[in-house]
């Protein structure tokens, strides 16, 4: 690691993690109600979304975005239920059907309008482009010390920086009632437990990750980040707490282990060039998942009461 | 502009565009029929899933062909690794789906993790320049921009072999779905069905590399059978409408983008597939919205309101 | 405050007026009316698709209905919820999900504690003695995955028990558990009418009807018939819910 990790890997590598913990804690909840593709579909649903609300606005402001892409996962909810109800067709293709349009309806929108150019472009949205955000003020480590050195950092950092803290934050504050409303819903509506806003909360935290994400890994791979990482600790722990802490373990040392081979290993490998990060990312966290589905102590179903 | 579109729609737009729209058409009639199967037996995510684990294969096949000096592109090269590649993702899936997780999660979690190490991949034949990168690109979102002749005959006849063994498997494929525990009684190997399904679903996602891509190819499957379920109970109905269904998508999609070379042609073709899907919900006689809201408030009236 | 003596009237747990549930444009069930008295113990009969288990959830409003008002204490159902306890079916949650037992019976005192409230040791003792009621301490800590039908049906009676509520509904309690597993539900549920609380189980074993309940309510999509379980629990009039194929433990 020479002078050029803090300019150039450094900033990728906190982004990378900051997206990948705020995936993975609602992840948790979206993988104990079933609804893990919830979280694949509001990741492709995002484009749309995002390209929508700047050509509505003209704006890339992280609020509009994040408007755009709430606004997306609504309509997303909304539709699915929809086809659901019309077709009587299984979630699964209902889904389907929804986000594969969605995310059609987004490039469309992408090549037709020429919004291209701006960060919003088909090729971020299908790779990711973590290595584009880079930290030219820095020199070295002592950069992070210089507040006119700081003050050039990638505009995508503090931002993700206080989604990821707003993302878990939220997660804590309503542990209780989201836990009980995951575990049974009927029940949860007894207690007084607003279920449908809780439901469309955990939505809600979700799209704020998957934007959150999107800057980083892009649309697609921001599934990896939703899922992978709750699934690991899911074949590793039968506790709840300790599920969500080994997630978003999980989810940091992908990020971290993933940005990092995609920038070295191929040089160890003397090539001479990197490889996507996003990608990379992804794939460590399957990796993981591998390992957890081959030798965790949890990974076998039940076999008890049916 | 108008011109040139309908030039395209009625074929008349060159050699090369009809052979598209023709070959589009076709990978429509064979998407459309054998999703209304993928859809009844409930594993529309399953194809998705399996559609996005090609990836790595194709660019392992970019890279092997590249390496061997050969053409990188080649259609049938890049199919056996797509192909090879998807069926690893499967198995993957099939070991997941045995631990505790459910199974949307090992669908989403089998679907990332290939795609990601294809994206890497894709990366890394970039940044070799062994070719155009946007060669291999088309696969993701398809484009019919570098048909081929050659392409489009593996097109026509991939989907026609395709249809003729969705034809002959139709009776076992239709009682595995509907009652696989019936359907084993009366001596159907329903293991063996699913995997001829998917099997077949794999022929479309190929079939489609260049055509829709692999990200929205699940689209053709399912849109097509939602649409056409509206219409008809009769399975064998459904099948045939979908197909028709998609077909029509097919030709219009891709004669649009050969028109409007901007026009992305996997997206095209799902919005119009979509179109198509949307205008059935709303006014298919009984299942529509319209007859529904009907029923809903002839229902309402024939009720007497308050204690009885 | 002396007033005058109350008229010795049995008050109304819950009250269901005109209820109708459609799924789709279908009707389940249509035009409901039943009252269930207070300290009353009510068994909810009905054959296969009667819409049972529908009638109970949407009077609870957690599936919506067309038309149709539910009181339960004289006030809106919404309003009288805290009073209110629901047992759903077994099948309704996944059992493999992360927690333990006692988690499971400590959610049954979510009004109490809210986001934040912390769970005091009184609270603590309060939801272990649920589980000794139902002869389940020993199975505090162990993963409620690992428990049988019987014994995941006894966890959500102490659930529903933390809640010291006065009404309690129960679908299908005695769905799939073991004999004795049901003789200590039963046992609870009677004691808790002894204490003057009420009680409404949707119920499937004909010939422990009278045994165990001393009201019912038949149900085929409609009321059939309601009323304590000696006048109304007949032959005949069961044989019209469930259309004349019958056990001949019915009185007739």
């Amino acid at each position: 690691m020479g002078a050029e990790f803090v300019p150039l890997t450094l900033p990728p590598l906190v982004i990378a993690t900051l997206a990948a913990l705020a995936c993975a804690a609602p992840g948790n909840f979206l993988l104990l109600r079933r609804q893990a593709l919830l979280g694949d579909a509001i990741s492709h649903v995002v484009l749309p979304g995002l390209v929508a609300a700047f050509l509505l606005t003209g704006s890339t402001a992280p609020p509009v975005m994040l408007a755009g892409a709430l606004a997306a996962a609504a309509l997303s909810a909304l539709m699915i239920e929809a086809i659901r109800r019309s077709t009587n067709a299984d979630p699964g293709a209902a889904m389907g059907a929804t986000f594969t349009t969605m995310f059609a309806g987004g490039v469309l929108l992408l090549e037709l309008s020429g919004a291209s150019g701006t960060h919003l472009d088909v090729d971020h949205a299908l790779y990711g482009s973590l290595e584009a955000l880079i930290w030219l003020d820095a020199t070295g480590w002592s950069s992070l010390l210089d507040p006119a050195a700081l003050a050039g950092l990638p505009p995508e950092l503090p931002q993700l920086a206080l989604i990821t803290a707003a993302v878990l934050a939220t997660i804590a504050l309503l542990w209780r009632p989201l836990t009980i409303a995951t575990f049974d819903e009927g029940f949860a509506a007894t207690q007084g437990i607003p279920v449908r806003l809780l439901s469309a909360a955990l939505t809600g935290l979700t799209a704020l990750a998957a934007v959150a994400a999107f800057s980083a890994v892009g649309s697609i791979l921001t599934i990896a980040m939703l899922v992978c990482p709750p699934a690991t600790a899911r074949l590793l722990t039968d506790s709840l707490p300790r599920q969500v802490g080994l997630s978003l373990l999980c989810a940091a040392a992908a990020a971290i282990l993933g940005t990092l081979a995609a920038g070295y290993l191929p040089l160890a490998l003397g090539l001479p060039f990197a490889v996507s990060a996003a990608g990379a990312i992804a794939a460590t966290s399957g990796l993981f998942l591998a390992l957890a589905a081959t030798f965790g102590p949890r990974r076998h179903p039940l076999q008890g009461a049916a | 502009m108008l011109d040139t579109v309908l030039n395209a729609l009625i074929l008349n737009a060159g050699y090369n565009a009809a052979l598209v729209g023709i070959g589009a058409a076709l990978l429509g009639l064979a998407a459309g029929c054998i999703g209304a199967f993928v859809t009844l037996r409930r594993r529309a995510l399953t194809s998705d899933a399996m559609a996005h684990a090609t990836l790595p294969g194709i660019a392992l096949a970019f890279l092997v062909m590249a390496a061997a000096g050969g053409d990188g592109r080649n259609l049938a090269g890049l199919m056996l690794g797509a192909g090879l590649s998807a069926a690893l993702g499967l198995i993957w899936l099939d070991r997941l789906s045995r631990t505790r997780l459910p199974e949307d999660a090992a669908i989403g979690a089998t679907l990332s993790t290939f795609y990601g190490a294809g994206i890497l991949l894709l990366t890394v034949i970039q940044n070799l320049a062994l070719g155009r990168p946007a060669g291999l690109d088309s696969v993701l979102l398809g484009s019919t921009a570098g048909m081929l002749r050659g392409d489009a005959i593996i097109l026509a006849l991939g989907a026609a072999v395709t249809l003729c063994l969705l034809f002959i498997l139709r009776r076992p494929l239709i009682m595995t779905a509907f009652d696989p525990g019936h359907a084993r009684l009366m001596g159907v190997n329903t293991a063996l069905m699913d995997r001829a399904l998917l099997l077949l679903t794999l022929a479309c996602v190929l079939l489609g590399l260049h055509v829709v891509g692999l990200i929205l190819i699940v689209a053709l499957l399912i849109l097509p059978a939602l649409a056409a379920r509206l219409w008809s109970d009769r399975m064998e109905t459904v099948a045939l409408l979908a197909g028709a269904i998609g077909a029509l998508a097919g030709y219009l999609g891709a004669a649009l983008s050969v028109a409007l070379p901007d026009l992305p042609t996997g997206p095209a073709i799902v919005m119009i597939t979509f179109t198509l899907f949307a205008a059935s919900a709303l006014v298919a006689p009984g299942k529509g919205l319209l007859a529904q809201a009907a029923a809903r408030a002839r229902l309402r009236r024939a009720l007497p309101t308050g204690p009885n | 405050m002396a007033g005058p003596t109350p008229i010795p009237m049995p008050e109304t747990a819950l009250a269901i007026s005109g209820l109708t549930v459609a799924y789709g444009s279908v009707p389940v069930v249509a035009t409901v009316s039943a009252r269930f008295p207070k300290g009353s113990m009510t068994a909810v009969i009905g054959p296969n698709g009667a819409g049972k288990s529908t009638l109970l959830k949407a009077a609870l409003g957690l599936i919506p209905a067309v038309t149709g008002e539910v009181r339960a204490f004289g006030d809106p159902v919404a309003r009288a919820m805290p009073r209110i306890a629901y047992v759903p079916q077994r099948a309704a949650v996944d059992w493999e999900f992360p927690a333990r037992v006692i988690d499971v019976v400590q959610m049954g005192l979510y009004r109490r504690l809210g986001l934040f409230g912390r769970l005091t040791p009184g609270l603590r003792a309060q939801a272990m003695a649920q589980l000794d009621r139902l002869g389940m301490a020993d199975f505090a800590t162990r993963q409620i995955g690992a428990l049988s039908g019987g014994q995941q049906q006894r966890v959500f009676l102490a659930r529903a028990l933390a809640q010291e509520a006065d009404l309690v509904i129960l679908d299908e309690p005695f769905a799939g558990v073991d004999a004795a597993t049901e003789a200590a539900i039963i046992a609870v549920l009677h004691g808790l009418r002894a204490e003057g609380r009420t009680v409404i189980a949707v119920h499937h074993d004909l010939s422990t009807v009278p045994a165990y309940f001393d009201r019912v309510l038949l149900l085929n999509r409609r009321v059939i018939a309601e009323g304590a379980t000696a006048a109304t629990f007949r032959r005949a009039v069961v044989a019209e819910a469930y259309g004349h194929q019958l056990l001949t433990a019915i009185p007739a």
